[in-house]
């Protein structure tokens, strides 16, 4: 268990108004690991990292960074940690170098302001004016901010948002450094190839829940593979072979378009394929497609809008009673 | 060793241990008043309004006292104008100016991005608070020096009710910036915001009108007000004639002022925009 830099357990956060942004999420990050949340918008990301941080006492469950409660017990965690929020947090008229100056002072053990800079790209910049430099550059200084005191754990709230592609390259090498010299991190983004990029693990947040958690590899195996094909002219659906001895959970007919979900990708695209050869058909528009994270990430993010899917046998899936049936998956 | 700052200096050393320098609450706040600085300097408006309308208020104060009917109550121009100057200096430089800085800092995330640091709650508040007191002090004493010399008040006779009061008020007045800050949504309003505390400071606490020429009622209620502690021993400490429990009276009306401005920040106070 002290091997746990971060804990959480039943996490549940509640503001004033009565909304439950966070309703009841446990994980843990060990030493060096990078984790990361994704999520939609208001998956309740940034509450749940604001309670790590220690800016806010969960209404329900526990929280331990390195040990210690990070709210009430925060001399023994602030000095440790390195925190980058979502946005902004400087004034804008200080100068690069005044910030960080004024952060260095604030800081236990800070490094030298010039090489902190300089870590993220900003050297040059340090007589600019904060409200001067670019999105990305902002992101930059908020990082170098966070780094200022080599921490032991980084919480990094969407670090990468605002910043082009070469700008987010750098800020994962950066960001992979760090761990791979033994900080943990705790990220959180809604960019799918960031978290597959960085992350050791994951959890996918949605509506204030955990939908789907482990590392990447796992999550994608809790989703379900697709094969999708036009049904032959003159051929029913009842015309194909049983779908669940192939394994089939699932499926939907749109037009004369067929698709089908499986957990056993291979031997449901066999079966099927055996049988076109049999029957001597031809499965025009066959796709076979295996899970991703992208596609699990959108089934999730989908469920706000479109309602929830009944899927018996997915324990990863957040139930959601009370929604409208659901009839139509997208096909990405 | 110890007493190493965690300044600029002492991270010059680069650390490969985790045995790192704790940085103390002076350090702290030290560096985040000597950010405000700049950043008060920085700030055109903040400054104008701080400096220059405390400088200037007195003037108009002094005109409005030779019209005073001054006979019997102790009072002399001078004893006038130089708690209103005071008055003037804490309502702007400090009181006013500070209203503006909280809710810029809580807009701009700056609050937010401080708390998730080392620095505590009230460093924040109090390292923010630093340069605008400094002003409103450093003004205090001018306004005194120039009263003395122009106006002819000679040194006081009771100068610890003055210094008394002249603490509370710098210990009450970023206080009350912090929960005015509360009730602004930009830095704009929070101008606005201040306004009520302002006027009802210049009519009711004796900053334009001494208390002793007002209807006795009227007095009672506007000794309770914020300023009037401050306004009372500052005068009292010129003239001399402040009785004990007056003095004592003042102090406890003060002191509640803080307790209450403390309390109401503790509770209150919005370290981010409302969204």
């Amino acid at each position: 268990m002290t091997d746990q830099v971060i804990e959480v357990t039943d996490l549940r956060r509640r503001y004033t108004g009565g909304f439950e942004a966070v309703r009841g999420i446990s994980f843990t990050a060990g030493r060096g690991e990078l984790f990361a949340l994704l999520g939609t918008n208001g998956a309740g990301k940034t509450s749940t990292v604001e309670i790590l941080e220690g800016l806010a006492e969960p209404a329900a469950g526990t929280v331990r960074v390195l040990g210690h409660d990070p709210y009430r017990e925060r001399d023994a965690v602030r000095p440790r940690i390195g925190v980058m929020l979502q946005e902004g947090g400087f004034p804008s008229e200080l100068t690069v170098h005044e910030t960080a100056r004024m952060w260095a002072g604030c800081t236990s053990g800070a490094r030298p302001v010039g090489e902190t800079l300089e870590a993220v790209g900003l050297a040059a910049r340090g007589g600019v004016r904060v409200k001067q430099l670019s999105g990305g550059e902002k992101r930059r200084l908020d990082l170098a901010m966070a780094l200022l005191g080599d921490p032991e754990v980084l919480f990094l709230d969407e670090p990468t948002t605002g910043l082009d592609a070469e700008g987010r390259r750098e800020t994962w090498d950066l960001v992979r450094g760090l761990r791979d010299r033994g900080t943990t991190v705790l990220l959180t983004t809604h960019y799918l190839e960031e978290a597959e990029n960085l992350a050791d693990r994951l959890a996918i947040l949605h509506e204030g829940r955990i939908a789907a958690a482990g590392t990447v590899t796992d999550v994608v195996a809790s989703q379900p593979s697709h094969i999708s094909f036009d049904l032959p002219d003159g051929y029913h659906l009842g015309d194909l072979p049983p779908l669940p001895a192939l394994g089939v959970t699932g499926h939907e007919l749109r037009g004369r378009t067929v698709r089908l979900r499986t957990d056993a990708l291979q031997h449901a695209a066999t079966g099927l394929l055996v049988w076109a050869r049999e029957t001597g058909v031809e499965l025009r528009g066959l796709d076979v497609r295996a899970a991703s994270l992208e596609e699990a990430f959108l089934r999730i993010a989908q469920e706000a809008t479109r309602g929830h899917e009944e899927r018996p046998g997915s324990g990863a899936t957040a139930a959601r009673p009370g929604r409208n049936t659901y009839d139509e998956e997208k096909v990405a | 060793m110890s007493s190493t700052t965690p300044s600029t200096t002492a991270a010059t050393v680069s650390r490969p241990g985790r045995a790192a320098t704790r940085t103390t609450a002076a350090g702290r706040l030290r560096s985040l008043a000597r950010a405000e600085l700049t950043l008060l300097g920085r700030s055109k408006g903040t400054m104008f309004a701080a400096m220059f309308v405390p400088l200037v208020m007195p003037f108009s104060v002094r005109q409005a006292a030779d019209g005073m009917d001054l006979d019997g109550t102790g009072l002399s121009i001078g004893s006038v104008v130089l708690p209103s100057a005071i008055g003037f200096s804490l309502l702007f430089a400090v009181y006013s100016a500070l209203v503006s800085v909280y809710a810029a800092r809580r807009e701009e995330l700056v609050l937010k991005r401080l708390r998730t640091g080392e620095v505590r709650d009230i460093e924040i508040l109090a390292g923010s608070a630093v340069p605008s007191v400094a002003v409103g002090f450093a003004q205090c004493l001018i306004l005194t020096g120039a009263c003395v010399a122009l106006l002819d008040v000679g040194a006081p006779d009771a100068p610890l009710h003055a210094v008394l009061g002249l603490l509370l008020a710098f210990a009450l007045w970023p206080v009350l910036a912090a929960v005015t800050a509360t009730f602004s949504r930009s830095v704009e309003s929070a101008q606005v915001a201040a306004m009520p505390l302002l006027l009802v400071s210049f009519i009711g606490s004796g900053t334009l009108v001494p208390l002793e020429v007002m209807p006795d009622k009227l007095a009672a209620v506007c000794e309770l007000l914020p300023l009037t502690p401050t306004i009372e021993l500052i005068r009292g400490g010129w003239t001399g004639d402040m009785s004990a429990s007056d003095a004592l009276g003042a102090v406890v009306i003060a002191v509640a002022w803080i307790g209450v401005g403390v309390f109401a920040v503790r509770r209150w106070f919005r370290w981010e925009p409302r969204r």
